[in-house]
């Protein structure tokens, strides 16, 4: 029996989190790279790339489809933003500029848009990139016929919403080909974030002979016809997507990588592995628990930015206890003291919130609560009072349950807020964790649901993407929010085409939900990754897309020398 | 045997009738449907889904589609993985579950069967508590501890193998396989040596050395063969099992194989993949059951199936 007390260390460095550093190795020496030099375009200089630009990132769980206008979820869209491209695109650092559009003129009322194509527009097969696709695609988007899960994407666009209905044929929808170059779409309303709901994969173009030939199996590899910068060259399901540069690009001559791969993870300590096994430039995600060991020993990788999400919890307005009891979900809110949550549990620089809408829109400020200036302990005092207030007491005690979806991180957040509703009010909570479709449905429903995790990752970059979800007819008003003079606010906002008195608009909508205490904002979300130090070309930015078009590898630096390590791979 | 054997195949067909019916059920009762997602769609759109994939119609009509599907061996389109059919979904996926488990299913039989045999002949010596201690280990560490240290030991801290992703590679492959016998390796060995020292201690074996046949002969020829019947009856199970691949390790190695959609398929509603994966599962069960009895006959003189040798 000899044996048994190594093993047992072993076993316990692989079940303790943060411990795992007993048995492994020093810190893993990452590659670094050469001293980057960039020309006057801003392009960095040929001999400094790597001899083989072929980028290796792993993308998440399996996407569900690569047909652009089905697809919903991050893994798919970030495999779409390679293979497709809108009418507009982002740079790395998240600015709208023309894509597949070269320019557009805007009608005085905000209502006309057209779009004068990039002449050099091309499929990957050859084929040029036309006004007709673009009609075509977006006939299909909102056909109800073809089920495109974001369809509302195209809600603005002129009777989009009674062609989901079926009360009009998809030939009515609000576009127009004047000419094979030039595409004309009328909105219902000013619609100031238009132009960026145009880097949604919903609104990409497919090509309609590659559709037609092959039905659903269109976006096969070797199927599938894309006007991105890069085509797909093999798809394995569940282990790999490669893509190719494309060479009908119309700006292929920027394009540096020429292959990237795309592996899918079930598991994030899987594909943290493969990372420091060096099969990887770029990770989705992090595990949480190895937070400290990042830190110490791969910080160099690890990037950490701002999101736009928010992590928050919300109300059940149509049952008790939290119908028409505001000082109650006023107290609730206010006992939470969320730089403990992100300092202690979540750790990875979450940033600690009062507010619904995340911050790093270019033209939007929150009303912050005035609460968010107070100490924590003005707070819990203030919690105490309303908790009184609301008709409960240390003697006759809330009862409430805490209803989240079944992930350790929302567990780990659900234990801590319990704990501090319990320590400041005395509060009792049943934490109730449920498999993911269990949990939408009884958020849906409104029947059992009393106080329950939730959360918005923005669709497109502008504040209406939160605001419009407490809509009293949104289909994920899970809090059954009902107020008038709200939904009036939203149609207001709708058709308002001054930007400042939209903003404004906007921050009273935003006022109101904080008021009304219909959320209990936590934090904004990060995204978290480790990336290879040699791989350049991307930036930070809030809605967290990342090109591949944009990105290259640079050569490998000897670490004795500071010379370029010449034939590496 | 002929006549045997026809007639357990054809009880296999409403066996599997009742497993599909069951399945076809249960799965459906479960909350939620397949189009449910953080982003609600909307109303209309849902319904022309549910239209598309015929879940607007009762279930019994449901049923009655589904059996005359798969009766013309279609499995139908996977209602997660939009692109692919389930039928496309489990050609490419089966292959590397069944490579993966076969190579562990012949490692396993070839280290535990010798292993047990072995510490059989040293019945309480040294040699046998260790290997058998070693075995006890080696079942009762589960697979999601050891994948990640052998990633650890191999992949990350001695950089000999990949530390997952799938080819029909040595290299790739090594780590997995490794896995997935390890604790039948410990598993098979701990009967081989329960059997054999059974049979060690029977009337035939005494009389056999009595009559002075070489210890050599006696082993291999009259003691291994009966000893063998309990670990061809564990293997029967064992083998649908791991042929159709296991959740944890495809996980911890991003291997593509069949195993990962009992539970993913289940967590997405993807009812048609979900049954996909039943069915295969069910006829690996009533095969391997079958192919156990057939070598039972096989390797015990004294089990014969057709009657009139009774």
């Amino acid at each position: 029996m000899r044996f048994l007390p190594g093993l047992l260390v072993l076993l316990l460095a692989a079940c303790g989190g943060d411990s795992s550093e007993i048995g492994t190795p020093a810190a893993p020496r990452l590659p670094q790279p050469v001293e980057v030099a960039l020309d006057e375009q801003g392009r960095p200089l040929p001999d400094l790339l790597a001899d083989e630009q072929v980028v290796h990132r792993g993308n998440g769980e399996e996407p569900q489809t690569l047909d652009p206008h089905l697809a919903e979820g991050v893994p798919s869209a970030n495999i779409l933003r390679d293979l497709f491209e809108g009418l507009t695109t982002t740079t790395p650092d998240g600015r709208i500029v023309p894509g597949a559009a070269a320019h557009w003129d805007i009608s005085r009322d905000g209502l006309v848009y057209t779009f004068y194509l990039d002449p050099d527009g091309r499929w990957s097969n050859g084929d040029p990139v036309t006004a007709e696709d673009f009609v075509w695609s977006w006939r299909r988007v909102v056909d109800p016929a073809s089920g495109a899960a974001y369809g509302r994407m195209l809600a603005p666009v002129a009777n989009a919403e009674e062609i989901f209905a079926g009360r009009l044929p998809v030939e009515e929808l609000g576009v127009a080909a004047l000419s094979p170059t030039s595409f004309q779409v009328r909105l219902n309303d000013p619609t100031p974030y238009f132009l960026g709901l145009l880097t949604h994969p919903t609104t990409y173009p497919v090509h309609r002979p590659s559709f037609e030939a092959h039905g659903s199996a269109h976006v096969r590899p070797g199927n599938l016809v894309s006007n991105g910068a890069f085509r797909l060259l093999d798809w394995q399901v569940r282990s790999r997507i490669e893509l190719e540069k494309n060479a009908h690009y119309r700006a292929a001559d920027r394009v540096i990588v020429e292959r990237v791969v795309l592996y899918p993870f079930e598991d994030e300590n899987t594909e943290f592995n493969r990372f420091r096994a060096g099969d990887l430039h770029w990770t989705y995600q992090v595990p949480n628990s190895q937070f400290r060991w990042l830190e110490r020993n791969m910080a160099e990788a690890l990037v950490v930015a701002p999101w736009f999400g928010t992590y928050f919890f919300s109300f059940n307005l149509t049952r008790p206890p939290f119908r028409d009891n505001l000082p109650l979900r006023q107290a609730l809110n206010l006992a939470i003291d969320r730089e403990i949550i992100t300092e202690r549990v979540t750790r990875f620089g979450e940033i600690p919130t009062f507010n619904l809408i995340p911050p790093g829109l270019p033209d939007y400020e929150s009303p912050v609560p005035e609460q968010a200036a107070w100490t924590q302990e003005q707070r819990q005092a203030e919690a105490l009072r309303l908790y009184r207030q609301s008709g409960y007491s240390e003697d006759e005690p809330l009862t409430v349950e805490l209803r989240y979806n079944t992930s350790e991180n929302h567990r780990k957040i659900a234990v801590a807020m319990a704990a501090m509703w319990k320590e400041v009010l005395g509060v009792r909570t049943r934490l109730i964790n449920e498999e993911f479709r269990v949990f939408l449905q009884n958020r849906a429903q409104r029947r059992v649901t009393e106080v329950f995790r939730a959360g918005w990752i923005g669709d497109y970059q502008d504040a209406f993407t939160f605001l419009e979800l407490f809509h009293s007819g949104h289909g994920r008003n899970d809090a059954g929010y009902d107020n008038p003079r709200f939904d009036r606010l939203l149609e207001r906002i709708s058709a308002e085409r001054i930007p400042s008195r939209r903003r404004n608009l906007m921050a009273e909508a935003e006022r109101i939900l904080l008021a009304d205490q219909i959320v209990l904002p936590v934090y904004v979300y990060v995204s978290k990754r480790l990336v290879d130090p040699r791989l350049r070309g991307w930036d930070d930015n809030i809605m967290d897309y990342h090109l591949s078009q944009h990105m290259y590898l640079l050569r490998e630096r000897d670490p004795a020398t500071s010379l370029p390590v010449t034939g590496e791979d | 045997m002929l006549k045997y054997s026809l007639k357990r195949l054809l009880s296999a067909i409403p066996t599997l009738f009742l497993l599909i019916t069951f399945a076809f059920f249960l799965i459906r009762i479960a909350p939620g449907g397949p189009f449910d997602s953080e982003r609600a769609l909307p109303a209309d759109i849902e319904a022309n889904l549910e239209a598309k994939y015929h879940l607007d119609e009762a279930l019994p009509l449901q049923y009655l589609r589904y059996l005359w599907q798969i009766a013309r061996l279609d499995l139908g389109p996977s209602f997660h993985y939009l692109d692919w059919t389930v039928n496309d979904l489990i050609i490419q996926g089966a292959p590397v579950s069944f490579t993966l488990g076969g190579l562990a299913l012949l490692l396993a039989l070839a280290i535990g069967v010798p292993i047990g045999a072995w510490a059989a002949l040293r019945q309480n010596r040294a040699a046998d508590y260790s290997v058998m201690s070693i075995a006890m280990i080696g079942i009762s560490i589960p697979n999601f501890v050891m994948a990640p240290l052998l990633i650890l030991l191999f992949a990350i801290t001695l950089g000999w193998l990949p530390a997952g992703g799938w080819a029909y590679t040595p290299s790739r492959m090594a780590l997995p396989v490794l896995t997935l016998a390890l604790p039948m390796i410990a598993y098979i060995a701990r009967i081989t040596r329960g059997a054999m020292i059974e049979v060690l201690r029977s009337s035939f074996i005494r009389t056999a050395r009595a009559k002075g046949m070489p210890e050599k002969t006696i082993l291999f020829q009259h003691a291994l063969k009966p000893a063998l019947l309990p670990v061809i009856s564990y293997l029967g199970p064992a083998a649908a099992a791991i042929l159709t691949g296991s959740v944890v390790v495809e996980r911890i190695f991003t291997i593509p194989g069949i195993g990962s959609y009992f539970v993913q398929g289940a967590l997405n509603r993807d009812y048609t993949l979900v049954m996909g994966v039943v069915i295969l599962y069910g006829i690996l069960i009533i095969f391997f059951n079958f192919m156990v009895d057939l070598i039972y006959a096989w390797l015990d003189p004294r089990i014969r199936y057709d009657e009139q040798e009774i």
